[in-house]
């Protein structure tokens, strides 16, 4: 078992998520709340990445030597559809209230779509940690620097070290299944509603 | 007082108001669909921006301009000293009722914040729901609250859209004369809008009919719902025992 391979895999994962929630809360903020009709094609360049494919991001960010926000993807269009689905009366009576842009994110948005929030994150940690072509076009395979638990997966493969393969696809398989699972506890209902 | 000078168009709707409340209490009287709840938004500050911004609005609020389209002034929601309470009561699901009411005390230090919402929930009898969360309230208790939530940070314009609807007629009223006389005492000019003729002549204050998007009278409610008030009194002799 890599063990360097599975620490660096985490750490990516976890520093990924928060650089991507960090990007990612902060616009979708800005797309629901703004009006500006600009906002339609900063939603559109938001989106892109959801259908270019990875190899081609990978080309992307290597020549623009840009952030990793390429795991992000679907994430923006996640936390938009989560704080739309907050009522506007809400929102209408926080701004009422007083509340700036950032303590209506804050205090409203945020608590009331933290289903989408958790689901968020933990897309984009999996997401990361099943990554294989934007990492090695982008750093190859370096070990302990940028050899994750795919590349590992990968060159066990090539190598015909089927044993080892199955070990590290386990440990990939339980990590999801644990994270999806984390998604849909979160999400059940807690308690019924009086009229 | 409160002057108006509004124009706006919403598909085939088009609302034209242009008057002045010079009473501390005002109610709008008009049927459902004849833009209580527009007019209400617009004095609130929300749906000011586009692509639902009036063609024309010029508020303002004992000579303090609040929204000039002319001059391109429009203050925002929470920087007019203006609540607004709706039928749909709106409270913070996540937020316990005393967190709800003590949401636009921001700037309030802690002690007189608590003795705020305290005060503010003793006012609208519902000082034993301060722990309850918005879930486990009736309608009625919910309306109760939302209001408690728009007194507490002391409003210079005070709007109310049905605020009562939930509540039946005794408590209504009760509740009705505690807020015009919380309104009269912190000098908080209230404007209520509603189609029940019931409330509109409760409070005995300066009324305004709006039909169809326009103004169509404006005076003592005795005078303005006189009709209002024949239909309720036949409707009242004709009900059996």
């Amino acid at each position: 078992m890599d063990w360097q391979a599975l620490a660096l895999t985490l750490k990516l994962a976890t520093v990924t998520t928060v650089i991507l929630l960090a990007v990612s809360v902060p616009l979708a903020a800005i797309l629901v709340l703004g009006r500006s009709r600009w906002l339609a094609a900063v939603e559109a360049l938001a989106a892109l990445p959801l259908v270019l494919p990875p190899t081609v991001l990978g080309f992307f960010l290597l020549v623009l030597l840009g952030p990793r926000t390429s795991f992000g993807r679907a994430i923006t269009s996640l936390l938009v559809a989560g704080f739309s689905a907050v009522e506007p009366a809400l929102v209408d009576a926080a701004r009422l209230l007083g509340a700036s842009r950032v303590r209506l994110v804050r205090t409203i948005l945020v608590p009331l779509a933290s289903r989408s929030l958790i689901a968020a994150a933990v897309l984009s940690f999996l997401h990361t940690m099943g990554e294989f072509g934007v990492v090695l076009m982008l750093g190859g395979d370096i070990p302990g620097a940028t050899r994750t638990l795919s590349i590992v997966l990968y060159n066990q493969v090539e190598n015909f070290d089927y044993a080892a393969a199955n070990r590290t696809a386990a440990i990939l398989l339980a990590l999801s299944a644990f994270a999806l699972a984390a998604i849909y506890l979160s999400g059940r209902p807690r308690g019924g509603r009086r009229a | 007082m409160l002057e108006i000078a509004l124009d706006a168009r919403r598909g085939s709707f088009h609302l034209h108001v242009e008057c002045r409340f010079t009473s501390d209490w005002t109610v709008i009287f008009g049927p459902s669909g004849a833009g209580k709840s527009t007019l209400l938004r617009f004095l609130a500050g929300l749906d000011l921006s586009a692509p639902s911004r009036p063609q024309q609005a010029r508020i303002a609020l004992d000579g303090h301009l609040l929204t000039d389209t002319s001059s391109g002034l429009s203050l925002k929601p929470g920087h007019r000293q203006t609540s607004m309470v709706a039928q749909q009561s709106a409270l913070f699901p996540h937020l316990s009722v005393a967190a709800n009411v003590a949401y636009g005390l921001h700037d309030v230090d802690r002690s007189s914040r608590q003795s705020r919402v305290a005060e503010m929930l003793d006012l609208v009898d519902a000082a034993s729901l301060i722990d309850r969360r918005p879930r486990d309230l009736s309608g009625g208790e919910a309306q109760r609250v939302a209001l408690a939530r728009a007194l507490a940070p002391k409003p210079r314009l005070l709007l109310l859209d049905e605020p009562l609807s939930a509540l039946d007629g005794a408590a209504s009223d009760a509740l009705l004369v505690r807020l015009q006389s919380w309104a009269t005492e912190h000098r908080a000019q209230t404007v209520l809008a509603t189609h029940d003729a019931t409330d509109a002549l409760a409070t005995g204050a300066e009324v305004a009919l709006l039909h169809e998007g326009r103004l169509t009278a404006i005076g003592p409610a005795a005078e303005v719902l006189a009709n209002e008030r024949t239909r309720l009194a036949q409707r009242l002799s004709l009900e059996p025992n």
